[in-house]
């Protein structure tokens, strides 16, 4: 069941909100799509990586005769083929980046910091004979002992993954190394002073598990390097741009040198925002002249590619009697894999969003551990710390004896709360989709034996960025758009639909691309939910540039002042006084007189997108417990969340959908199963295990509409959300099936089957710490 | 003058000052003023922040206006997945 | 190590390539026939994204070797549609929007075309059991399962 809740009364709109097909669907149920493994280069030679058995070692030495010597091999890379970066920095678009970190986690340098960490990489003539050299290529390691998860990584003991690394963000700062990277912290107010006036307050402490984003594609890539230095590179990807800028750096080039195409992705939900495959597959192809592909394997994917993070959390809430949160505390400590950069600080900062409140104070560690480094994942940081905050207010209603709704609803924030990471809320959904839950058929609908419903809330910031989308009128009056933020399923059927809305035309007539990175101007990545957002702003823009020329073309052409001219129903007509003198002209008929009258007609837009807006969503869960097993059985579900404008409501609803899904994985399944010798027991699709059609129902969804009064068509991003509530509402569920609270993800069966066996054995139910 | 608050990790390179006035009338000066009168804060301003001026969130924005009386927060950047 | 010439039957045409040994039979479509619309997403048999049909029966093409493939008779994504008119299933997932990044679609497709021949009026249960074998990160499957009986009952003219 899909639904619709609008906060404002219906704009009249022709295009936006219905549900065409996308343009890009009859090559993707074709197998004509072609994504990132499927391309290839004449002459291309396969490009295999070798990589550390090891956790953690010294890199002695590394000697690559032998593979050299093996008939087919045509190039070897290692650390000497990078140049080494200095700590520091950057911006690569948007984002900070320290290349020294960069270089080495696409190889390694002094050390092996994770196993799976690439070592050396070999171009040959076939896959057989690559495998091959790398099993004659030699290192010499010095194993050294590894350290796992950030509790243990923070002790004063642990095995130290980085002698120079001395935790930011401490006055006075600490004399000594640690495996600590940074300390974050947010406050307002006074926690001590408000947690006085709390009548009952509940501390916990959670523990989550690394999660890979799972996206079914691995990382590919082919490159082809010119005689004179210029390159391309095709690569599966969620920004090119980006791809480009870590390109050029790591190997010293212009940027300029580089074009990048994005091939259709296969899923990446904040993974493939990194490189790891791209800067060798070039450097192998400068050296030998010819080609190269690269795949990842499963195994791969999983040994050396980032997760997110595995967490220690803890919360304290503190709460008057009738429901009022009076203060709110969180310690996070995050683990960032062989380098810094986890999702702490975003994990912080939106803890504790969805309330209002005076008091709050979060601080965050950033430590590192012998894992892979993590990548982002679908609203990074926020699953995690909204999973915890949203469990204790969960105890709270339980302990006060109020309706989960009803509490929230009570410290809800709303248009004008100052927001717990500064800034005050502009209109927001969060109220709208509580009372939606309040109103849903699923909220009413009784339970039977075994089964628990439990609801969680949950938000992410949203970002605009750089854009830049090319509309070009064709000579028929057909139009060629062009976006370079790559679509990961639905953007550009959401484009053309808001082209053709501003231009009045048919949906038929407006062709779509993802154009290459020396195409178009600079593009940021799709992530952050931006793309169809900022893509769709910068769209917009085109459009009305497009009808702005038009106008100005008729005007010259009929000879009146350009404020005699008019646009209407798709058509420029004369206004006023000229009315019936002239024509009407399509922009068939402009695109006809374009060529004799100045020139090609295109509408472009080039911005940093402003006025992004934050998404609240709301996740009822049934869960139904088998106590013989424990294993946790969703049987219903419902993702409501306010999109501010649903231009493909199709599209929304599937990311909601899918989002809900992999939170469900987070929740009660996935999970990283490491040996003690830190080498990962679970690197495919059978161990390490998402959900599958048959472990869930269908997933009901609710959109609420409370417009973005900054985005033309009122569209907040909303693709991130969705993984935010599903764990803490899923654990609520498991909670009122079993009476047993659970403070560690993944809730998998054993673990729920030994929490009701303990809690049975201590009489009756009891929460499991 | 605009009223701007310090968000997060900030307040370490300030001597431990959150809020303050300030005359600004883009985020540019805005960061220009802090600069100057928190030499320690200036790496940290170049890159890696969002402002959000009365409730509206800008990245990278050097030359959005601030007006008179605004209430201006100066936070981490947030990119995404 | 000389390779294999493998004779065989995709999609109605016979085809030869050459094959080593080890090389499967994803392998062999995808980089000897330049049929890539079956993907490789884990090598091991749990993705079902490689999924295509060998003499009638639905197999995981990275776990048969391309020289098992001699003197069958294979049917892949790119065999579904009819000329220029697409399958009912093909049809249904883009008005169901049941795909997303895509990648996992010719799998399905190809499962669901099976499930379809083997029970034309499946339970959602039923269909969801049948495609447990295919992954799917971006849709949940609540659009997949939805399309695939919307397209069952056109198919039995319901």
């Amino acid at each position: 069941m899909q639904e619709r809740v609008k906060k404002e009364p219906e704009r009249e709109f022709r295009v936006i909100g219905t549900r065409p097909l996308r343009p890009d669907g009859a090559d993707k149920v074709t197998g004509r799509a072609k994504f990132g493994a499927d391309f290839k280069m004449a002459g291309q030679l396969v490009g295999k990586v070798l990589r550390s058995p090891h956790a953690h070692a010294r890199i002695k030495s590394i000697d690559v005769s032998k593979a050299a010597a093996l008939p087919g091999v045509k190039a070897i890379v290692t650390r000497d083929d990078f140049k080494d970066q200095g700590s520091e920095f950057v911006p690569a678009g948007e984002m900070l980046v320290n290349y020294r970190d960069v270089v080495r986690t696409v190889m390694a340098r002094e050390k092996a910091l994770f196993e799976g960490h690439p070592v050396a990489a070999v171009a040959a003539t076939s896959e057989s004979v690559a495998r091959e050299a790398l099993k004659l290529i030699k290192v010499d390691y010095e194993v050294l002992p590894h350290v796992m998860d950030p509790v243990d990584a923070m002790r004063p003991d642990a095995p130290l993954l980085h002698d120079d690394m001395i935790t930011a963000g401490v006055t006075p700062a600490p004399t000594k190394p640690s495996n600590v990277a940074k300390r974050v912290e947010f406050a307002l107010g006074d926690v001590e002073k408000g947690f006085k006036d709390a009548d009952v307050i509940i501390e916990r402490e959670f523990n989550t598990k690394p999660v890979h984003q799972g996206y079914i594609e691995p990382h590919a890539c082919v490159a082809s390097v010119s005689e004179d230095g210029s390159a391309e590179v095709w690569v599966t990807t969620q920004g090119h741009w980006i791809v480009r800028a870590h390109c050029a750096r790591l190997l010293g080039w212009d940027i300029s040198k580089i074009r990048v195409t994005a091939s259709e992705i296969g899923g990446g939900f904040g993974g493939k925002t990194v490189v790891y495959l791209e800067p060798l597959a070039l450097a192998l192809s400068k050296k030998s002249r010819k080609a190269v592909k690269m795949v990842m394997s499963r195994e791969e994917v999983f040994r050396a590619s980032g997760p997110t993070s595995g967490a220690n959390v803890w919360v304290k809430i503190g709460a008057k009697k009738n429901g009022k949160i009076v203060a709110g505390e969180a310690i996070l400590k995050y683990q960032a894999g062989a380098f810094q950069g986890s999702p702490v600080q975003p994990g912080c900062m939106s803890a504790f969003a969805p309330y209002d409140l005076e008091h709050v104070k979060v601080v965050g560690y950033d430590v590192v551990t012998n894992r892979p480094k993590v990548a982002a994942y679908r609203a990074p940081g926020a699953p995690i710390s909204e999973y915890a905050v949203e469990s204790v207010v969960d105890e709270l209603s339980e302990r006060l004896g109020i309706d989960p709704i009803e509490l929230r609803l009570k410290n809800a924030a709303k248009e004008g709360t100052k927001a717990a990471y500064g800034p005050k809320f502009g209109p927001i959904g969060l109220i709208e989709g509580l009372k939606a839950a309040q109103d849903s058929p699923h909220w009413k609908a009784p339970l039977g034996k075994n089964q628990g419903r439990g609801i969680a809330a949950g938000f992410w910031f949203n970002i605009g960025g750089e854009t830049t989308v090319s509309l070009q009128l064709n000579e028929d009056g057909t139009l060629s758009l062009m976006a370079g933020t790559p679509d990961i399923g639905g953007l550009r059927a959401s484009l053309c639909m808001m082209a053709a809305e501003e231009l009045g035309v048919d949906l038929g007539k407006i062709r779509p691309i993802i154009a290459d990175t020396s195409s178009l101007g600079y593009n940021f990545l799709t992530g952050g939910s931006r793309s169809t957002f900022s893509s769709g702003m910068a769209t917009v823009e085109a459009a009305r540039a497009i009808i702005k020329e038009a106008c100005v073309r008729a005007s010259k052409l009929w000879e009146i002042p350009i404020d005699a001219v008019t646009w209407e129903d798709g058509k420029v007509k004369p206004a006023g006084d000229n009315a019936g003198k002239h024509q009407p002209m399509d922009l068939g008929d402009i695109a006809k007189i374009a060529g004799k009258t100045g020139g090609p007609i295109i509408g472009y837009s080039a911005i940093t997108a402003h006025g992004a807006a934050p998404s609240f969503g709301v996740h009822i869960a049934d869960a139904e417990i088998d106590p013989e097993t424990g294993k946790a059985t969703i049987t219903r579900y419902t993702v409501i969340q306010d999109a501010g404008r649903a231009i493909h409501p199709s599209y929304v609803e599937g990311q909601y959908q899918g989002g809900a899904a992999q939170g469900i994985g987070w929740a009660l399944n996935e999970e990283y199963i490491y040996g003690d010798d830190g080498k990962l027991q679970n690197p495919g699709f059978l161990d390490y295990r998402i959900p599958v059609a048959s472990d869930l129902p269908m997933i009901d969804t609710i959109i609420v509409e409370v417009p973005n009064p900054r985005h033309p068509y009122g569209v907040r991003g909303i693709g991130e959300t969705p993984i935010v509530p599903p764990m803490a509402a899923v654990a609520a569920a498991v909670k009122r099936a079993t009476g047993v609270r659970f403070f560690e993800l993944p809730m998998s069966p054993p673990k729920v089957l030994k929490g009701i066996k303990d809690a049975k054995a201590n009489g009756g139910a009891k929460a499991t710490a | 003058m605009a009223h701007v608050v310090l968000i997060g990790n900030l307040r370490q390179y300030t001597g431990g000052v959150t809020e303050l006035d300030i005359n600004a009338a883009s985020v540019r000066q805005l960061f220009a003023r802090l600069s100057e009168q928190f030499p320690e804060l200036k790496p940290h301003l170049e890159e890696g922040l969002a402002v959000a001026i009365d409730g509206q969130i800008y990245q990278d924005a050097l030359l959005q206006p601030i007006s008179e009386g605004s209430e201006v927060h100066v936070l981490p950047q947030i990119a995404g997945g | 190590m000389a390779k294999h010439h493998v004779a065989t039957t995709v999609n109605g045409d016979a085809v030869e390539f050459l094959c080593e040994t080890e090389q499967t039979l994803l392998d062999c479509l995808r980089e000897e026939l330049d049929l890539t619309g079956a993907k490789e997403g884990c090598s091991s048999g749990d993705c079902g994204a490689c999924s295509v049909m060998i003499d009638n029966r639905l197999v995981c093409s990275c776990l048969v070797l391309g020289v098992e493939a001699n003197g069958k008779s294979i049917e892949t994504i790119e065999g579904m549609a009819d000329g220029e008119e697409l399958h009912p299933l093909q049809r249904k997932f883009l008005e169901h929007a049941a795909l997303q990044c895509g990648i996992c679609t010719p799998g399905f497709l190809v499962a669901s075309k099976a499930l379809l021949a083997k029970n034309p009026n499946p339970s959602e249960t039923e269909v969801r059991y049948w495609l447990a074998g295919n992954l799917c990160r971006c849709t949940g499957y609540d659009k997949i399962v939805r399309a695939v009986m919307d397209a069952a009952t056109e198919m039995r003219g319901a």
